[in-house]
């Protein structure tokens, strides 16, 4: 059985212990060194960084998240052991760990960190899928022969690299598809490597829930507890058809992952289908002017994300959450796509004019049924002849605040 | 209330109801027509609040009385009686049923009380005139293509009617736009219309009134108010209310300055842009008028479907111009022509262009360009 040791990376025959350097990490699988789709997840990715860059909460248990209205983002560890988990109210977690530090997100930080992660994959193989800043797909196939290893040893090489030069943890799953890397890396968390192998796909799926798979929410769980469908053999038991029948498309992708097929490719080109951007506020509020400030930062931000990606939407979202937590969503359909803040801004401005109700304890701005930048802004508003004159002030400001930052100029309604 | 009536007419009256009728009601009386026979005529009223159409018909009555009935049920069953049978309606204002009854077909609907049925406020009119059907067919016709169906802007959402100052006086305008195409159509003003506010009557009502406009001898009697604006021919009354909104101030964005001129002939301008705008299946589909000496190239470049260029001789004598617009804004303005020549004035490329019937200023057509 080929088998790898996780410390010195070394291909050693089967052990408990390594022969070269001792360490107990000995990875052996029947087809470790024939597998090649990875999915790599961070550890504790936010808190991780935070504790790294400050040493002194490393011993502490450490919150990612929004004030003391928000929902946690990410628990490290320590705060984990006490029942904290991801996406928990705030009030909650510190309920449970009240000597928790709560760190507030630092976005943008998280991002560059997240880009010298995603430098390091690079180097491991040209179809690299990012799920999120802190996960993705890696697909390593024919890469062997470049490499001069079999995937397991370059990823294990990555990990290394990644705690080495960066000190921050992963893990990382390593079967035959997307669906079961996924699964895999949540496995043996943190710094984790395990690995699901054909042989064993059928065993090891038999007796798991149904909502493993990604994209099964409470909705769909709900839909299939109906259909009595709890675990991956429940769901054998269902023809193709009938699965297709009930479910859809849906039904198709079940019969499939059911036998754990999955011949989704890893791809570094998932069409985004939205931008969007949302605060939430540490009040809820029902003023106009304050909510009008937000709405305009909003509309910047995904104006600044739609230009950066080149793209450009047909549709403005605006999304407002009540004190009561209803979600009230209204969309404008543009004749033309746009990726210019002001249109943006002016169509969520008349989509807010159109609501009655507050507060509100959050508000969120999208765009969507993106369009090449080149559709963009083709034609004016005859009913707005100066249009031409803001896009042409939004474009002067862009170029300003590309050579001299972000706040080299802003508008006066930002500052509301 | 039992009364026979000829199922043609029948079907006409139900038709024009059902039709006013919204699919979707949550108020169930409002899914019903209001059926009223009096001593030798039937009305059939129906609503969706907004609007109101009452039919009179004659018909033999046996017994006057008034019920109301599914206005969708009714019409569909109507529709597949055979040509020219005589359909009997009955309610005994008992069992809280109608029949209808033709040859030997039996149907009993469900009825709701007439009490319940909603009546249109009547409104007070500042201005009552007659213009024939044709003329209120083509102040209509030639503007209702440009109405917006964006709800934030639901000002632009009808056609604006009002008076205003032509070149030989005042007129009767029709003016609709959604910001991308505007359309501004004149008609003679006719006798005590001048005292009428400018209303802008929805695109519903538009729909609607159009039923009224086919027959050219009818004159058709206008009411205007601020709020109500009522259409009727002898037989069928249609009242609606108006946009509650100001319409923006049009006359702005039409060019007055525009300069180079192309005049070419409407059909053929229309199917060239249809065949070269075949090869790109986006939304708004961009064609690009090149222009130069009596000749148009009509040009469309998809880059993952394909290109299509086509050639018009045309009279055109100014500078070279490259302009582009929506394929289908194009296309609907090219075919309200229907006499003449087109003609359009543009300006630059980025500027509004103008198009009318040859030298025909009582239907101007603006139509915004796009990058190409």
């Amino acid at each position: 059985m080929p088998a790898l040791c996780r410390d010195c990376e070394a291909i050693i025959a089967p052990a408990r212990r390594c022969p070269h350097c001792g360490s107990p990490r000995v990875l052996q699988h029947d087809e470790l060194f024939d597998l090649s789709i990875a999915h790599m997840d961070c550890d504790a990715f936010f808190a991780s960084v935070e504790k790294r860059d400050n040493p002194d909460l490393r011993d502490k248990p450490v919150i990612i998240g929004g004030g003391k209205r928000g929902v946690v983002s990410t628990a490290c560890y320590i705060a984990r052991i006490k029942g904290v988990r991801s996406a928990m109210p705030m009030f909650q977690a510190l309920k449970l760990c009240p000597e928790a530090v709560v760190i507030k997100p630092r976005g943008d930080h998280y991002a560059a960190v997240s880009r010298e992660i995603r430098a390091f994959m690079d180097d491991l193989s040209p179809s690299i899928e990012p799920l999120s800043l802190d996960e993705a797909f890696i697909d390593m196939t024919g890469t062997e022969r470049l490499h001069g290893a079999p995937p397991a040893v370059m990823l294990v090489k990555l990990i290394n690299r990644m705690e080495r030069e960066l000190r921050l943890s992963g893990s990382i799953g390593l079967s035959h598809n997307k669906f079961l890397a996924k699964i895999a890396s949540d496995l043996d968390k943190p710094r984790g490597f395990a690995v699901i192998g054909r042989g064993e796909t059928d065993d090891f799926l038999r007796e798991k829930p149904v909502r493993m798979i990604w994209g099964v929410g409470q909705a769909a769980q709900a839909s299939l507890d109906k259909a009595g469908i709890r675990t991956f053999q429940d769901l054998r038991r269902w023809e193709r058809n009938e699965l297709i029948q009930r479910f859809g498309k849906f039904g198709d992708r079940l019969y499939h992952l059911a036998r754990g097929i999955d011949h989704r490719p890893v791809s570094n080109r998932t069409p985004v289908k939205g931008i969007s951007n949302e605060t939430t506020f540490f009040e809820d509020t029902a003023d106009r002017e304050l909510l009008e400030g937000h709405i305009w930062r909003l509309a910047e931000k995904v104006s600044d994300r739609a230009k950066a990606k080149d793209r450009a939407g047909r549709v403005v979202t605006l999304k407002l959450k009540l004190s009561n937590h209803r979600i009230l969503t209204r969309r404008q359909s543009l004749d033309d796509p746009t990726q210019m803040a002001d249109r943006i801004f002016r169509t969520a401005k008349t989509l807010f004019d159109g609501v009655d109700q507050g507060p509100f304890r959050l508000i969120g701005v999208g765009l969507s049924e993106l369009y090449p930048a080149g559709d963009a802004d083709r034609s004016h508003d005859l009913l707005d002849p100066d249009a031409p004159r803001r896009n042409a002030a939004e474009r002067a400001t862009d170029a300003l605040r590309e050579k001299f930052g972000k706040d080299a100029i802003v508008k006066g309604r930002s500052l509301r | 209330m039992k009364f026979s009536i000829e199922r043609g007419t029948l079907l006409k009256a139900v038709g024009q109801a059902q039709s006013v009728v919204e699919r979707r009601n949550t108020i169930p009386i409002l899914a019903n027509v209001l059926i009223e026979a009096d001593a030798n005529s039937v009305s059939f009223r129906a609503t969706d609040l907004d609007i109101e159409v009452v039919d009179k018909t004659v018909a033999q009555v046996e017994r006057p009385g008034a019920t109301t009935v599914s206005a969708v049920t009714l019409h569909e069953i109507v529709r597949k009686l055979p040509d020219g049978a005589l359909v009997d309606l009955t309610d005994d204002g008992i069992s809280g049923r109608l029949t209808v009854q033709a040859g030997r077909s039996n149907f009993s609907l469900a009825t709701l009380p007439k009490e319940d049925f909603p009546v249109m406020a009547s409104s007070e009119y500042t201005a009552n005139f007659s213009a024939p059907a044709p003329v209120l067919r083509r102040l209509f016709d030639k503007s209702k293509f440009a109405i917006s169906t964006e709800e934030t802007r639901y000002y632009l959402n009808g056609v604006y009617m009002h008076v205003a100052t032509g070149e030989d006086g005042q007129v009767l305008r029709c003016v609709a736009t959604d910001g991308h195409r505007l359309a501004r159509i004149d008609a003679p003003l006719p006798e005590g219309a001048d005292t009428m506010p400018g209303v802008i009557v929805p695109r519903k009502t538009v729909n609607e009134l159009r039923k009224l406009l086919d027959d050219d001898e009818v004159q058709i009697a206008v009411s205007v108010s601020e709020t109500k604006v009522r259409f009727a021919t002898p037989e069928i009354t249609l009242t609606s209310k108006v946009i509650d909104g100001t319409f923006p101030d049009y006359s702005r964005v039409i060019p007055t300055g525009n300069t180079r001129q192309l005049e070419v002939d409407a059909a053929e301008f229309a199917k060239a842009v249809d065949r070269v705008a075949t090869v790109s299946s986006e939304r708004s589909r961009a064609v690009k008028l090149a222009l130069d000496e009596d000749r148009l190239v009509l040009s469309v470049n998809a880059p993952d479907a394909g290109a299509a260029e086509e050639e018009l001789a045309v009279a055109y004598g100014d500078e070279r111009l490259e302009i582009g617009f929506n394929a289908k804004y194009l296309l609907e303005i090219a075919s309200q022509v229907d006499r003449e020549n087109a003609v359009f004035l543009f300006n630059s490329s980025g500027d509004p262009t103008l198009m009318r019937e040859g030298n025909d200023t009582s239907a101007v057509y603006v139509v915004m360009p796009m990058r190409v």
